[in-house]
């Protein structure tokens, strides 16, 4: 894609994911929330694809905006208290979350400072996917199995807060 | 975007157009065309759903508009444009108002990775078939938001239902794909109609094909796995507050993601437009009716069974089995690679 053209592109679809995510932020409808959340999602999948990851973005739309219907089920069924027009609402914790995001975003821009960008010669590679499968099933072997570890342990341990212990009730 | 063979690029290079407007225009014809295919499409296998649930019943269907009753979708879509709108006033409105159309993109995107014939293929992606799945399970979130604007028992717990079975129908049929895409080594759509030259993988994935046809009719909610709508139980689900044109979107949607499935249906397992003597597209559309036909065959067969049936079959059954085929796939391709040195 041409330099003017992709450039546009990436400033619309980062207006796009930073406005989506204010409004998750700041909607008092809880559902309202989640739905922009999908879209902060498809934006990042959009950049994604500017980086020319189409697997990534592939996978971002699949799990991450595919999944938040399952989490909006929960919004839903956890918010029975008063009127879901208020679901969402602000706490007073303003100077404690005001420290702590500062420290998140600090932390954020002393990593990207430190952060040895390398510019990508090219040619782009035409096959990410056998890539992305090699480098998981090979150098990042470890850390790949222990989060599917830690993925069953989660599955496990659901399973066995939702199911009611015999003889209660 | 258009990939090298593409017929609709090479037709518009022998115009002498500067390149990017070549490519605007090669995407401007083919979003026009599935458009229509799309609107044809619907148009006429509501007929034909009529026509084969009648047969099976022993009734005769439409037959008063047009001969043979041809046109009576015709007149029901002139009737269901000419209706009012109606927002009723509890909904959340631009929810309501926004979810037809959230379900209705992802329905067409779904057409960018079909080859509907011999380089007839509007995106030619290198991820296809994961591009396919990754669109089609956002139309989950659409019939969720309809379920949740309408502000109604019925439509919510219609939206539950589908949330607890396109969510996890999903993952058998991610996995039944899986067998093909070890097969082939590639994502990409056209690579694997083309690896499908002499045997269609109906044959060497025939469990993979079971469980997809399974849960694809899951997937896109139809009988007997039509919880969502569930006219008798539910008076269907989602889409009860909604009238006129908003209806029909949902409508047009379902219709048009029961085609996408069967085309990727036809262009994983049964050798996608490839076949002797007829034109490739030719060949693609009726692989594609008789996968239709199938479909409508098991709607109008099998009673509608319960949610936890439902969910146990998938959870007990196919998805265990769906991995019990990948794991005979990689070890058959693996034996077959030993068997036959040199020739992967």
């Amino acid at each position: 894609m041409e330099g003017g053209a992709s450039v546009a592109i990436f400033w619309l679809l980062a207006a796009l994911t930073v406005g989506a995510a204010v409004a998750v932020v700041m909607l008092p409808n809880i559902v309202h929330s989640a739905l922009y959340l999908v879209l902060t999602f498809i934006g990042v999948a959009g950049i994604y694809i500017l980086l020319e990851a189409e697997f990534l973005a592939a996978v971002q739309v699949l799990i991450y905006a595919g999944g938040v219907a399952v989490l909006l089920i929960f919004g839903v069924m956890l918010t029975r208290r008063g009127h879901i027009r208020q679901s969402n609402p602000f706490n007073s914790y303003h100077v404690a979350a005001g420290v702590v995001s500062l420290a998140l975003f600090i932390l954020v821009v002393l990593a990207l400072g430190r952060s040895p960008w390398h510019a990508f010669p090219g040619p782009w590679p035409e096959d990410t996917v056998g890539a992305v499968a090699e480098a998981f099933l090979g150098p990042y072997v470890l850390p790949f199995e222990v989060a599917a570890v830690l993925l069953l342990v989660g599955i496990v341990g659901a399973i066995l807060l939702a199911r009611e212990e015999k003889g209660e009730k | 975007m258009a990939g090298g063979g593409n017929v609709v690029a090479t037709w518009l290079n022998t115009w002498g157009f500067p390149p990017w407007l070549n490519s605007l225009l090669t995407g401007i014809i083919y979003l026009v065309g599935v458009l229509a295919f799309i609107f044809l499409n619907v148009i006429y296998l509501i007929y034909l759903e009529r026509k084969v649930s009648a047969y099976m019943q022993q009734r005769l269907g439409p037959n008063r508009v047009g001969p043979r009753g041809l046109l009576q979708s015709v007149a029901d879509a002139l009737k269901l444009l000419g209706k009012e709108d109606i927002v009723p006033r509890h909904v959340d409105k631009w929810v309501f108002l926004v979810a037809p159309i959230a379900i209705f993109i992802p329905a067409v995107l779904l057409y960018a990775v079909i080859p509907f014939g011999r380089g007839l293929i509007a995106a030619d992606l290198n991820i296809g078939v994961l591009y396919f799945l990754a669109v089609s399970s956002t139309t989950t979130i659409a019939i969720l938001m309809g379920g949740w604007a309408a502000n109604n028992k019925y439509a919510l717990l219609g939206a539950m239902r589908a949330v607890a079975q396109m969510v996890s129908y999903e993952i058998p049929l991610v996995f039944s794909i899986l067998g093909v895409v070890m097969l082939v080594g590639s994502l990409k759509t056209t690579d694997i109609v083309a690896a499908q030259e002499d045997v269609w993988f109906i044959f060497w994935q025939p469990v993979a094909f079971l469980i997809f046809f399974i849960a694809a009719n899951a997937e896109v909610n139809r009988g007997p796995f039509d919880l969502v709508e569930g006219e008798q139980e539910i008076i269907a689900g989602p889409y009860v507050e909604y009238t006129a044109m908003r209806y029909a979107l949902f409508f047009l949607s379902e219709y048009a993601n029961l085609v996408s499935v069967s085309a990727l249906a036809v262009t994983l397992f049964l050798g996608g437009w490839q076949g002797p003597w007829l034109p490739s597209w030719l060949w693609f559309i009726i692989k594609l009716y008789i996968m239709i036909l199938l479909f409508m065959w098991v709607r109008w067969t099998f009673p509608r069974i319960r949610i936890d049936h439902l969910l146990k079959l998938n959870w007990k059954f196919l998805l265990p089995l769906s991995l019990v085929n990948i794991l005979v796939t990689g070890v058959g391709i693996k034996v077959y690679q030993w068997l036959s040195p040199g020739r992967w």
